[in-house]
């Protein structure tokens, strides 16, 4: 009887570390299969922009009709040739691409800070109307106030300048970042400002001092999706840009294929994929700093 | 008594105004005064160089019962809505749930699938992609290695659209990350439980994950859909500035850009302007409203 017993239990025991064998077996060969798929997927991901970066190397009988990555002959003259292809040099679009970016991304900071201060820490009379007007602008499309920011600044004169580019950036007009700060400085501890307050600091002092320091990732991501953003911009350019020794990259980009012999695939392929560097750049160094603030705000 | 009160409250206000003042003039000239004016126009004739001239409702009146291309624009915004919006939430779904729990090298995979959504509105992929769907280009010869015979494309109106629907969901890193960070949220002993009571993996997706997910699937399908709504860049370049071929990427952003500084026709871009703002209310709207059927937040269950 006994022995039955302890029978049932060693067969009980061995089907019981079979199946957990069984599952475990299991578990791994789930994990590699998630793996090779995560991998395959992976790949086809990043394909097109490996594409896109074979394709600026190679000669332009080899562009077409192929998928495979490897240049026979790695042309890299399509990259200086690219840079002098339009009537203006790639200089030009570069250096204005950076200088509507930096004063942008500077207005931005500055201006949707200082809202976002007003909002987190301060009180004052209104405060819940203003923060509702600011929350309906995020709802607005762009291309509801567009016309008529257009008539606007070709009235002030301001149409192909970089001001109506870049002014706008120093009014806060982009209430995303508002929120996405408002958010963050509501995380910081009140005893700070309220110990400050009490060693007689100004609520600028406070700013300066406290806010600004403590809040450097949520400045830092603000910035970089405030690079990215402009950096990309085509809508803005487009409209109000109108002389080639103006245009922003993108805008040049778009150059090549409006001309009627689009001939050299190649050296557009080679700007093209300048023009996204410095983008691939701040997303390589910045990457744990877009993520997170994609995961807190939901940003496209 | 009064006036102390009021002078005192002004002294503690003024520090907040004197911060919000960039953003109030910015409120007042870049939101307020150009919704106003852009309502204005809406009911106007306007070509930027005569004074506007008031026409009542005859811009809406010519746009619904006689404007063709308004309805294919329509038309092709929906369709395009429609078909990459789920389509976009899907994939960002389950590569999300892939990379949830237990898989090596996560922060990776992160990036690598998220890098195309970062260089979304880039002209640079536009053209790419314009080339990867040429007649020769890569995703036919991809095709005939099957033995498939590609279409044409972005000459074929018939399958145009796709090629913008394909990119849109070639961009699903967004939303895929804000589902990990949702999935994250969800506690472990759920399916635990589960996992005890021998459910399957369907009826654990479906009993546990989808419902405790219903915020975030919300929250991305608002976002999502008020994106596509506007979606320009890709379109504009793909079609070569027209909405060809035959208006198949006529999208309703890239008609108003064509009727505002392409015709000068600045009022009736205006009111397409309107119709955009009210479409798009509507659809946040209804989102809103039939998410109370479907999307319940943790804290009000208690």
């Amino acid at each position: 009887m006994t022995d039955v017993t302890s029978n049932r239990l060693a067969d009980l025991t061995a089907v019981s570390a079979q199946l957990r064998a069984d599952r475990a077996v299991r578990a791994k060969r789930a994990a590699m299969l998630k793996h090779v798929f995560l991998i395959a997927a992976s790949f086809v991901m990043i394909y097109p922009l490996l594409w896109m970066v074979a394709s600026s190397l190679k000669p332009n009988n080899e562009i077409f009709g192929q998928l495979g990555l490897i240049p026979s002959d790695p042309q890299w003259s399509n990259y200086t040739s690219g840079w002098n292809a339009l009537p203006v040099s790639f200089t030009n679009f570069f250096w204005n691409s950076a200088v509507v970016t930096v004063l942008s991304v500077i207005g931005n900071v500055i201006s949707c800070s200082f809202a976002a201060y007003a909002f987190a820490r301060l009180e004052f009379s209104g405060k819940t109307i203003w923060f509702a007007l600011m929350m309906m602008t995020l709802m607005i499309p762009y291309h509801v106030v567009l016309i008529p920011q257009y008539l606007t600044f070709l009235q002030l004169g301001w149409v192909n300048t970089y001001l109506p580019l870049v002014v706008p950036r120093f009014l806060a007009s982009d209430a995303f970042f508002i929120f996405l700060m408002i958010q963050f400085f509501r995380q910081l501890p009140r005893e700070l400002d309220e110990a400050a307050m009490i060693d007689g600091c100004s609520p600028f002092k406070i700013y300066w001092a406290i806010i600004l320091p403590l809040s450097l990732p949520a400045m830092t991501t603000a910035a970089i999706f405030s690079f990215i953003w402009t950096w990309e911009d085509f809508l803005g350019p487009l409209v109000y840009l109108n002389d080639i020794k103006d245009y922003t990259v993108p805008l040049a980009l778009r150059m090549f294929l409006s001309q009627d012999s689009v001939s050299e695939f190649g050296q557009m392929f080679a700007m093209s994929v300048l023009s996204i560097l410095p983008i691939i750049l701040f997303f390589v160094i910045f990457q744990r700093f877009i993520i997170r603030g994609i995961a807190m705000s939901g940003m496209k | 008594m009064t006036g102390m009160s009021i002078r005192s409250k002004l002294r503690r206000s003024w520090p907040g105004y004197v911060f919000l003042t960039p953003w109030l003039i910015g409120f007042f000239l870049l939101s307020i005064f150009p919704i106003l004016a852009s309502l204005y126009l809406a009911f106007t004739d306007y070509d930027a160089v005569n004074a506007p001239v008031w026409v009542g409702f005859e811009n809406f009146q010519y746009m619904f019962e006689f404007d063709y291309r308004f309805w294919q624009s329509l038309k092709v915004t929906f369709l395009f809505v429609i078909l990459s919006v789920p389509a976009k939430l899907i994939f960002a779904l389950i590569v999300a749930m892939l990379l949830d729990k237990g898989i090596r090298a996560v922060g990776w995979y992160r990036a690598l699938f998220y890098l195309p959504s970062i260089l979304g509105g880039s002209i640079a992929v536009a053209i790419l992609w314009r080339q990867l769907f040429n007649a020769d280009g890569v995703i036919n010869s991809a095709l005939a290695v099957f033995g498939i015979q590609g279409p044409y494309w972005l000459s074929d109106p018939n399958y145009s659209l796709y090629t913008l629907v394909v990119l849109a969901i070639w961009q699903f890193g967004s939303p895929m990350l804000i589902f990990l960070a949702g999935l994250r949220a969800i506690p472990q002993d759920l399916y635990e439980a589960a996992e005890i009571d021998a459910a399957t993996p369907s009826r654990k997706f479906f009993a546990i994950t989808v419902p405790m997910l219903a915020p975030v699937i919300f929250f991305n399908l608002v976002l999502q859909m008020i994106e596509a709504f506007k979606s320009f860049s890709g379109a504009f370049i793909i079609s070569g500035g027209t909405g060809a071929p035959l208006d198949s990427l006529l999208f309703f952003t890239v008609y108003l850009f064509n009727e505002a500084f392409s015709y000068f026709r600045m009022g009736y871009a205006s009111a397409l302007g309107w119709v955009l703002l009210v479409i798009i209310a509507a659809f946040t709207a209804i989102a809103f409203w039939t998410s109370k059927y479907w999307v319940h937040y943790e804290n009000e269950r208690g």
